[in-house]
């Protein structure tokens, strides 16, 4: 398998299925590890960089997990296949901005990803569909288990795993969860819901992580704290979090749909309106039309479209996933209207009833 | 007012140091005084923990440690300070100190409950097993120490004073049991604060 075979599969975390996938669209957990003694990468030299690489290259071939898993050098990848890999979400933005001595494995099915001399020695990532952490965390523990049978990774019994940045010692696991939620941003409940969240020491992020404005009604919550806490309670307690969100996301959408329900059937109709019409698209207006789709899909006010078609349809229209189609570079105005092509050619082959619309 | 220890020049430093229990007046002069917090860092004694409890500033003319150096990676505490990031999981042991309150300022706590690898014991490498030594051996002393000095401050912080004087004497006790691992320190930090004055 290679890198662009990944275009014709829909990522696991796009599934849109697993427990609440109508407004969690993705589990995430993220484990930072070191090696004992070899200096962290923005500290080290190239010759101590490769070694890192070299070790976790072995251990990798040992792993049962990571059995059918891709390999790759980031300099061997160009601009296009590394913002498509952070399109997808399998590795950071900042990881594929200085590509030396770097490296990222994945397993073919995009569950696990493993960067290489990220900001710690290694980022172990698992992302499954839906709100499904305890999965995620099986798999997540298990993969650590068998990687540290082959590195002794850098650990204190008082403060933990030892992690590059302060901010990650202890567990150095950071749990984030993608939703969506489109009627508390539409009410304008949104900014107390996310204050109520910061008071509890979770941070809130947008579709792509860390310094990106929230967009298109995606939220990414995540906890702050890593040390002092077991991985379960850290687990727990987001889940608790996750769930009073997802209830208030749900009473809100049934208030507005009893109350306002031709308004908000206007929305969502005019918004596929323009999405199967459009012949120029941009890449901002593609992702609020496409969250109103989803919602009008998870209210059964759209029926005959899978989920799943949406969810790909969000990253499948992000910049290197078409030019990556395309098999070649496009300057914006290009995307703009490839973009609308490919929206028109997808959502047109699907038969769409409107037969409960009145 | 000159120097205590050179003699030569004038004292601008004024240091107070508690030494078995006893306070200690040290005028400096500025030369002296850098060496002097220098050798507190190092040496990582209840005296200079007591004085590191309160804020560094406060105290008349105690300097920032800015040239402590990791001896694994070479990342010195004032790069730690620039950069933000650690230099390797040695910094851990050497900025100790100074990454308690840090810790317990980012995450509220300093102590670990979570997850224990294992194969932690195994295949240590050389470069590191000092730390691994101190930190995770809960049967060395070094690392009774550090707890006892994570618990002393905190009972310092909470104001719980007869915990405090508990802690600090069997901390005490403690500092006098010859232990391995810090005499086998002891000559690389000789070595570094030497070539610090050469250069
Ligand atoms: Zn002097
Ligand atoms: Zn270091």
């Amino acid at each position: 398998m290679k890198l662009d075979d990944l275009i014709n599969q829909v990522s696991e975390w796009l599934r849109g299925t697993g427990s609440d996938s109508d407004i969690v669209i993705s589990s995430r957990i993220r484990l930072a590890r070191n090696f004992t003694g070899i200096p962290f990468p923005h500290w080290a030299n190239k010759e101590q960089e490769n070694k890192v690489i070299e070790q976790v290259k072995a251990g990798i071939s040992q792993s049962a997990h990571l059995k059918n898993s891709l390999f790759f050098m980031l300099s061997d990848l160009d601009n296009i296949d590394k913002q498509f890999l952070v399109e997808r979400h399998l590795m950071s933005h900042e990881h594929a901005t200085h590509p030396d001595t770097k490296a990222i494995c994945l397993t073919s099915n995009e569950v696990i990803s493993i960067m290489i001399n990220e900001e710690d020695h290694l980022r172990i990532q698992v992302m499954k569909s839906g709100f499904d952490l305890d999965d995620a965390w099986q798999i997540i523990n298990k993969l650590d288990d068998d990687l540290s049978n082959n590195f002794p990774f850098a650990f204190s019994k008082e403060l933990g795993y030892l992690t590059a940045c302060p901010t990650n010692t202890g567990t150095a696991m950071r749990v984030s969860i993608m939703l969506h939620l489109p009627v508390l941003v539409m009410t304008r409940q949104i900014d107390r819901v996310l204050d109520a969240i910061a008071k509890l020491s979770f941070t809130t992020r947008g579709l792509y992580g860390e310094g990106t404005q929230a967009s298109g009604n995606f939220f990414q919550i995540s906890n702050q704290v890593s040390l002092g806490q077991k991985e379960e309670e850290i687990l727990d307690k987001l889940k608790g979090v996750i769930r009073q969100i997802i209830d208030q996301e749900k009473t809100a959408r049934q208030a507005l749909l009893s109350k306002h329900k031709h308004m908000l059937e206007d929305k969502i109709w005019r918004s596929y309106g323009t999405l199967i019409n459009a012949h120029i698209i941009t890449s901002q207006e593609t992702v609020e039309l496409l969250s109103m789709l989803r919602l009008g899909q998870d209210l059964g006010i759209i029926k005959g479209l899978e989920r799943y078609l949406i969810n790909e349809l969000f990253i499948l229209t992000q910049p290197a996933h078409l030019q990556q189609i395309e098999k070649k570079k496009l300057n914006p105005q290009e995307r703009d209207i490839k973009r609308a092509e490919l929206i028109r050619e997808k959502l047109s082959i699907k038969k769409i009833n409107k037969d409960n619309t009145n | 007012m000159l120097c205590d220890v050179c003699g030569k020049n004038q004292a601008t430093v004024h240091l107070t140091e508690i030494v078995d229990e006893q306070m200690t007046e040290l005028h400096l002069c500025e030369g002296c005084a850098k060496q002097k917090s220098m050798q507190m860092e190092q040496q990582f004694g209840l005296s200079d923990l007591l004085a590191g409890l309160a804020d560094f500033g406060k105290h008349t003319g105690e300097i920032e440690p800015l040239k402590l150096k990791c001896p694994n990676c070479n990342l010195t505490y004032e790069d730690f300070k620039k950069i933000g990031r650690l230099g390797c999981s040695s910094c851990y042991s050497t900025f100790i100190r100074y990454l308690l309150p840090l810790l317990k300022r980012i995450h509220g706590t300093t102590v670990h409950t979570g997850k224990v690898p294992k194969g932690a014991a195994v295949g240590v490498s050389a470069a590191d097993s000092s730390f691994r030594k101190t930190a995770e051996t809960t049967s060395s002393p070094k690392n009774d120490m550090l707890e006892l000095k994570t618990k002393l401050q905190e009972a310092v912080r909470l104001e719980n004073f007869e915990e405090a004087a508990k802690l600090r004497d069997k901390l005490k006790e403690l500092e006098n049991k010859p232990s391995g691992v810090s005499k086998n320190k002891a000559p690389a930090r000789e070595s570094s604060r030497r070539k610090k004055e050469q250069g």
